[in-house]
């Protein structure tokens, strides 16, 4: 099997990590990943990452969902089988909706809600069972590590980094997926 | 120091003095005589063929049941007594009109008037919400803030005046209740006369304009003095001030809403009423502290506010909107549920006479708000707030426009010059009030405990 080499930077402090990262970016390194033991606020802007766009998806699944509520009870209540229950109008679905308001909030909410999660966890592959994919389990406690990928300019990598602040910087020699 | 422009000085006079015009111009017009009514009531009839005859005569058979012995009187009569009775409906129906003719103008301002009063109060309620919750975004908005809370003395006295006036100048044009001949014949009136009664009315609003405006007065006077003060003790009287001024508040907007709003209708009653003119009330108010604080910053005078506060002060007209639309349908989805008829009444009457605008405002106030605020980039876009908060003020009048016109003037509404008017006169006043307190002050408070914070917030 092919293997890749990176560096592994271990911090300890996250206002470290941060400059450390705007450095490394500075000298156009290409960063693979940051493990950190808690949200850094402010880190993936300084990562160049691109924003999230769940909030979209989980408009979508909010309309999906009301459509769902809608033609559910527009099925049910005025189609199928219009029965006169407490002198309630089951002539159109306009003229019984306002019963059915809360239904098509809560199953908007409902889908909403639960199919961003699972497009969270889809996307970032979570899952029961699943290997954890920590390379130091320090970085869950109080350490910050940084990956960089190395392309033969170890050293020069090395000595960026050990001005960075990193207290531990190590090569791994890493399987390729 | 900020000083008001000229332009917006000699707009804010215009608009009063145009408005002032067509108010006047309303109430000469609104004086109908009997037989002026009649003939306009034929040819209406006429206009529309016999199809609105019938209507006519449904409402007068709708206006009966209403003075329910009167009903019942005349289907004990015989056929010979049924004839001059309808002699009497007519008569009935055309004094019925002539008095909603003649209650529009006062209508038309009084909706107008509370409108603009129920800006400042929101915006005072939520700035002691600030103060009471320690805020950190919030200080540098709270001189626009104090300017736009100097309207709720003025504005809540113009209010009462014109509810009092309305029973003792006018003809009971506002609240029926007040007419003491009404309450005569009606004993859910007389059962409730231990509230309403113009004394007693007069003198619970006077109880919380003053205590609004001592609020208002202290609170503004702690926050100047703590500008030039060595320690944070004006800032802590400002905090205790402002938390029990929340629980005076809650009650008396209670009951404000209760006396000024939901009294125009005095058979209905709503539990959740004073919740839903609150919420009203809160969004209209932050959308025009926006407003302002928009203006100020584009004219370079409060630079401070960055698109942070802008994109807070947004969030919360989105978040208000959603409650004041959870609140209405709250309020309407348990009446229509149960459809009681001593409650359902306010409710038909509102759909079938003024269908367009029940079912617009909550477009207006809802559906475009929630769709249009929803997306955070759009927040920090004073244009978009703009929009956004023109159609939510629009809203929030037709709202209100919704709550008194019914009671008052039926099926004979409409927008013209009493309406525009109306709003014309109290907007330049508003205009000029806020614009000349904020000229009293520094736009920005200088050494509030959260100051640094504020101006560093960013979202």
């Amino acid at each position: 099997m092919e293997t890749s080499k990176v560096i592994h930077a271990i911090y300890t402090d996250d206002d470290v990590l941060m400059s450390a990262v705007k450095k490394v970016k500075a000298e156009r390194h290409h960063i693979e990943e940051i493990y950190t033991p808690f949200p850094v606020h402010g880190l993936d802007k300084a990562m160049g990452l691109a924003p999230t766009r769940i909030a979209i998806t989980s408009f979508l699944y909010g309309c999906v969902g009301l459509i769902v509520a809608i033609v559910m009870m527009n099925y049910i209540m005025i189609e199928d089988w219009p029965q006169n229950i407490g002198g309630k109008p089951s002539f159109s679905y306009m003229e019984n909706m306002p019963a059915f308001v809360p239904i098509m909030f809560e199953l908007t909410v409902f889908f909403a809600a639960h199919l961003m999660v699972i497009t969270f966890y889809l996307r970032s592959r979570m899952w029961p069972f699943k290997e954890a994919e920590n390379p130091d389990p320090r970085t869950t406690d109080d350490h910050f590590l940084m990956e960089i990928a190395v392309h033969g300019n170890e050293t020069e990598l090395e000595s960026l980094l050990r001005e960075t602040g990193a207290v531990e910087i190590k090569l791994i020699e890493k399987e390729a997926h | 120091m900020y000083t008001i422009s000229n332009k917006l000085k000699t707009f804010s006079i215009a608009l009063i003095i145009l408005g002032l015009l067509g108010v006047g111009y309303g109430f000469m017009t609104s004086h109908k005589s009997f037989e002026e009514v009649e003939t306009m009531l034929a040819e209406e009839t006429a206009h529309h063929g016999g199809g609105h005859a019938v209507a006519t005569e449904a409402h007068v058979v709708a206006d009966d049941s209403d003075h329910s012995d009167n009903s019942h009187q005349a289907n004990a009569h015989d056929a010979t007594t049924d004839v001059e009775h309808h002699v009497d409906d007519h008569a009935k129906h055309v004094e019925h009109v002539q008095h909603q003719i003649a209650n529009r103008p006062w209508s038309a301002l009084y909706v107008a008037a509370f409108f603009f009063f129920m800006i400042a109060l929101g915006v005072l309620a939520f700035y002691a919400i600030q103060y009471a919750s320690q805020a950190g975004w919030s200080p540098v908005l709270f001189r626009v803030m104090e300017g736009i809370t100097a309207y709720v003395l003025p504005g809540g006295l113009i209010v009462l005046a014109i509810a009092v006036a309305s029973g003792t100048i006018g003809h009971y044009n506002i609240f029926i209740w007040m007419d003491p001949d009404v309450v005569a014949h009606d004993k859910l009136l007389q059962g409730k006369s231990g509230w309403l009664s113009l004394g007693w009315f007069a003198v619970r609003g006077l109880i919380f304009i003053a205590g609004w405006s001592l609020y208002r007065h202290f609170s503004r006077k702690f926050s100047i003095a703590n500008d030039t003060a060595t320690d944070n003790s004006n800032f802590k009287k400002a905090f205790r001030i402002s938390a029990a001024f929340l629980v005076f508040f809650i009650y008396t907007e209670s009951i404000m809403s209760w006396d000024w709003i939901m009294s125009v209708d005095p058979h209905w009653f709503s539990t959740l009423f004073a919740w839903y003119v609150f919420a009203g009330m809160a969004v209209s108010g932050i959308t025009v502290i926006a407003f302002i604080s928009l203006y100020l910053k584009s004219r370079g005078h409060l630079e401070i506010v960055n698109d942070s506060h802008i994109h807070d002060l947004a969030k919360f007209m989105f978040g208000f909107s959603i409650f004041w639309a959870y609140l209405w349908f709250s309020q309407f989805m348990l009446i229509w549920y149960a459809n009681i008829p001593e409650e359902v009444t306010y409710f038909i009457t509102r759909i079938e006479d003024y269908n367009g605008l029940f079912f617009g405002m909550l477009v207006l106030n809802f559906v475009f708000p929630f769709l249009v605020l929803m997306n955070s980039d759009y927040k920090r876009i004073p244009w978009f707030v703009v929009m956004a908060g023109i159609i939510i003020l629009i809203g929030h009048y037709i709202d209100v426009y919704v709550m008194i016109m019914p009671a008052t003037v039926g099926d004979r509404w409409s927008f013209g010059i009493p309406e525009i008017s109306s709003v014309m006169l109290f907007a330049g006043l508003f205009l000029f009030i806020v614009f000349t307190a904020l000229t009293k002050a520094p736009l920005v408070v200088k050494r509030n405990p959260f100051l640094k914070e504020s101006e560093h917030f960013h979202y």
